[in-house]
């Protein structure tokens, strides 16, 4: 069964659906525990150290967090590769354009591909500078909340977290509903619903995100 | 009405094409869009130049087999066939780019001409139901529920054009492919190829080189006949069934 469904078209898009929702389904619960910032450092920092402990003592310190990484490296890969062999698929059955152009589907399908590459990047620079601290100068391991306060610190960190979350919310909006119809969950019916929901979470999580570097720049969170 | 015309010629399939522009007078609002191409056909044959190959059959809107793209649009400016499109759609004066639908499954064959055999094969590959011969079976005999028929009838409806191709950005036959299954699938007389229907049916469109479907929308928005975007999330749902029921391992 695996089989049929990585050489299908419609296979390989149902991965991406899949990969895609488990890391939405990630992403919510991680802009939540981001917005523990606006209780100080005791709270943020403590609850970066909780996520470390979480399931002790049946598991061993970090066990669980570890659990997660791979989770979401699976995903991250899946959907990348799907998204790559889908694409040049695709390219590759529409040879030539036409001479009398065109564009009219929106702004968030048009960007799914650059949108995608530009998170994928993003997904990089932000463990090199939160997780391993390595592009984060003025970081000291363990400190969490200070380390959030150093990167938006810096102009380009802002704008790259800001630009960041803003291609985030596209790729959202036109993703959670094309995954709704590439799971066989749309219809006609529905179809109002899948899309107001997608704006709305993509919305939440754009605000959510973003309301960190924006309070650190504006001096509320200090 | 007096137009200008910019036509997509290519004599041949692995030939270069180029857009040609051609002046067409006299032409009533009336016409109809393939009539008027037959308009420039006649004074191009009087001038002793070779005439533009375009696809038609019934000119009614029932065939499927017209197929241009004009300004961009498949089928034009007007939700229905090209066939039906009538001139006065258009203004006096208008300037027209008329090109045949473009995907690598539907090869151009000469001018506006491609094809189409790729959904031929497509249907081939299950888009039928398998009967016994014999007389005909009593009707009443297989209750089909009315909501059921309803949505039969409206993806029976598909004339197979392929306007859909056309619009899609990446070349999906997904709307096409989509409205042959539910047709059938959803029916009594469809259930016994219910999996190998759907799944031999999408492998056989991924073989022609078709793209995937990223819900951009332009298929349902081009598709003369309102096949809806929702029937191709009907398909998948029947492509996730029939990958878990499938007696072929
Ligand atoms: C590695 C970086 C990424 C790349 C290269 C990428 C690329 C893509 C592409 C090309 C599509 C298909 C668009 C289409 O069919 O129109 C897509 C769909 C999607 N993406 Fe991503 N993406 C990335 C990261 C993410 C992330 C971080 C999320 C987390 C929420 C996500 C969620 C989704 C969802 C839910 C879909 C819809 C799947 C479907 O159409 O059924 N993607 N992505
Ligand atoms: S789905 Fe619509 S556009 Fe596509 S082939 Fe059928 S009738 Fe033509
Ligand atoms: S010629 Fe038959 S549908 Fe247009």
């Amino acid at each position: 069964m695996a089989r049929i469904i990585w050489d299908s078209s419609v296979g390989k898009k149902t991965v991406m659906a899949v990969s895609g929702l488990v890391m939405l389904l990630y992403l919510v619960a991680h802009m939540l525990g981001n917005l523990k910032i606006f209780f100080g450092a005791d709270e943020f920092n403590g609850y970066a150290h909780w996520l470390r402990t979480l399931g002790e003592p049946a598991l061993h310190y970090e066990w669980a967090l570890w659990g997660v990484r791979v989770g979401l490296l699976a995903a991250v890969v899946l959907h990348a590769v799907s998204a790559y062999q889908l694409s040049r698929r695709d390219i590759k059955a529409r040879p030539s354009t036409y001479v009398h152009k065109r564009l009219r589907t929106s702004y968030a399908t048009r960007t799914m591909r650059w949108g995608g590459v530009i998170l994928g990047l993003f997904i990089v620079w932000h463990l090199l500078d939160l997780t391993t601290l390595t592009v984060n100068e003025n970081a000291q391991p363990g400190h969490p909340y200070e380390n959030v306060l150093a990167t938006f610190g810096t102009w380009y960190g802002n704008a790259i977290y800001l630009v960041a979350v803003l291609a985030l919310g596209f790729h959202i909006r036109h993703g959670f509903w094309s995954a709704a119809q590439t799971l066989g969950v749309g219809s006609a019916t529905r179809d109002r619903a899948l899309k107001a929901a997608a704006t709305a979470l993509a919305l939440a999580l754009t605000v959510g995100f973003a309301s960190v570097p924006v309070a650190v720049m504006t001096g509320w969170v200090s | 009405m007096r137009l200008t015309l910019r036509v997509w010629r290519q004599r041949h399939t692995d030939a270069d094409g180029t857009m040609s522009t051609y002046e067409v007078d006299g032409i009533s609002p009336d016409m109809s869009f393939l009539e008027m191409l037959d308009t420039l056909n006649e004074d191009l044959i009087l001038r002793g130049e070779d005439p533009v190959a375009f696809d038609h059959d019934c000119r009614e809107g029932i065939c499927g087999a017209c197929s241009l793209v004009i300004n961009g649009d498949a089928h034009g400016p007007e939700r229905t066939t090209t066939c039906q499109l009538h001139m006065r759609s258009f203004k006096d004066g208008d300037t027209i780019d008329i090109e045949p639908w473009r995907a690598a499954a539907f090869p151009v064959v000469k001018d506006l001409v491609v094809d189409r055999s790729s959904f031929d094969r497509i249907i081939q590959a299950g888009g039928y139901i398998s009967v016994p011969t014999g007389s005909a079976p009593e009707a009443h005999a297989t209750p089909v529920p009315k909501p059921d028929a309803d949505f039969a009838f409206e993806h029976a409806e598909c004339i197979g054009c392929g306007a859909c191709v056309a619009a899609c950005p990446n070349g999906s036959a997904m709307l096409f492919t989509s409205a042959k299954v539910n047709h059938l699938n959803v029916l009594p007389q469809g259930a016994p190829e219910r999996e190998t229907r759907v799944l031999d049916m999408v492998g056989q469109m991924d073989a022609e080189g078709f793209g995937g479907c990223t819900l951009a929308g332009e298929c349902a928005t081009a598709c003369p006949k309102g096949i809806p975007l929702p029937s191709i999330a009907a398909m998948n749902r029947e492509w996730l069934r029939a990958t878990r029921h499938s007696r072929r391992g």
